[in-house]
């Protein structure tokens, strides 16, 4: 568990100095991770496991959008799970359930075995539908088509620049669409 | 969108560099400050008497201990921008203020009293005080709330209460030069009055708009 978070630590300083790839690995790496912990919380509070993705979804947003709040001398998993707690929370809460969330759901040690598979999530593609035309447009060039930056610039005649900033804002509303819902 | 497609679109957003918390939290309250001495300079101004009121230690211990709440405050609020982050170990920075005002009413209770206690508690300016800080407050707390939203606090409404805090220690601050008791006594009552209520009214909206 150590190394593992080490390494954790070692890959977000690499992405804060701007390594995109490093950043990628680690949001990878941390996703089963987190999954298995919203699954563990769900079902702590009797709820069925299939929110569990919006969950996780909910959290690797808040982790990119706030990621500037980690303090790059301290590991990085109590952070992570700190934002995974609230995000668990707050799903609950919306759901008007009483709040058991066991701090050990999402704690810093962890089983090995996680579930890999990928479920969908209904909450970010729906919220996704209600974003202003142009930066729906870039969100699903660059998610949905896999289409670069630059590609997706040449695709809607912008420059990369106004790519960036439409990717960036649409990001930001989507985050502030799903707490407000 | 599957949690896939979301990966590599957070990563493709990686070059996004936002400030840190503590920048737009500068920023936000150096652009809050002129309202706030607005208000001020319009209805308030420096009491006339300044330049021997310097001479009164008391006087100058109301600076002393609206600095030792706003300075701290705004520590501490940057502290607990960090969602892993505790109060414990930190709270008691926010007691310094406390610590300063007990020492100072015990050093005028070993004086000769120039005025009865209940005159001296209650001054001349005890309304005006009351309504003074929290006005004065105000463009400050939206400023210091404002800033506090680049963040991602794990207890919105307790940073609410830290921007509360921030806000009414600088308010209070621009108000200790006008108001004419200087007594410590005065300022444990009306100014802690002032400050209650600004610090709730910080937890309230905190705990709507800190959310993250």
């Amino acid at each position: 568990m150590r190394g593992r978070e080490d390494e954790w630590t070692g890959l977000m300083r690499s992405a804060m100095a701007g390594d995109d790839a490093a950043y990628h690995r680690l949001l990878k790496a941390v996703t089963p991770v987190l999954r298995a912990a919203a699954r563990r919380g769900l079902a702590r509070a009797g709820q069925p496991p299939d929110q569990a993705e919006d969950i996780v979804q909910e959290i690797l947003l808040a982790v990119h959008l706030k990621r500037h709040t980690w303090d790059s001398e301290a590991p990085f998993a109590p952070w992570l799970f700190a934002i995974g707690r609230n995000k668990l929370i707050d799903m609950l809460r919306r759901r008007g359930r009483r709040i058991f969330v066991n701090i050990d759901d999402f704690a810093e040690t962890l089983p090995g075995e996680v579930p890999q598979e990928t479920v969908s999530a209904g909450e970010v593609a729906s919220q996704l539908n209600t974003l202003p035309q142009r930066q729906r447009d870039v969100l699903q060039s660059i998610a949905v088509d896999s289409t670069s930056i630059k590609d997706t610039a040449a695709k809607y005649a912008m420059s990369e620049g106004a790519v960036r900033v439409a990717l960036h804002r649409g990001l930001a509303a989507l985050t502030a669409k799903l707490r407000d819902q | 969108m599957d949690t896939d497609q979301l990966i590599r679109t957070l990563a493709a957003d990686n070059a996004h560099r936002p400030p840190r918390v503590g920048a737009v939290l500068t920023m936000a309250l150096l652009v809050a400050a002129p309202l706030s001495i607005l208000i001020f300079a319009t209805f308030l101004g420096v009491r006339h008497d300044v330049m021997s009121a310097m001479h009164n230690p008391f006087f100058d211990m109301k600076f002393a201990v609206t600095l030792s709440l706003a300075i701290p405050a705004i520590i501490v609020s940057l502290h607990l921008s960090r969602p892993e982050a505790l109060l414990r170990g930190w709270g008691w920075l926010l007691l310094l203020p406390v610590g300063l005002l007990a020492v100072a009413i015990g050093s005028e209770a070993m004086m000769a009293p120039a005025m009865p206690m209940t005159m001296r508690l209650m001054g001349k300016n005890s309304r005006v005080c009351l309504f003074a800080i929290p006005a004065m407050s105000l463009p400050l707390l939206a400023g210091a709330l404002f800033g506090l939203r680049h963040g991602a606090p794990s207890h919105p409404a307790l940073a609410g209460a830290l921007a509360g805090l921030v806000s009414a220690g600088l308010a209070a601050t621009l108000y200790a030069s006008h108001c004419t008791d200087d007594s410590p006594l005065f300022v444990a009552t009306w100014y802690t009055l002032a400050t209650a209520l600004v610090t709730a009214i910080g937890a309230l909206v905190g705990a709507k708009v800190l959310r993250y």
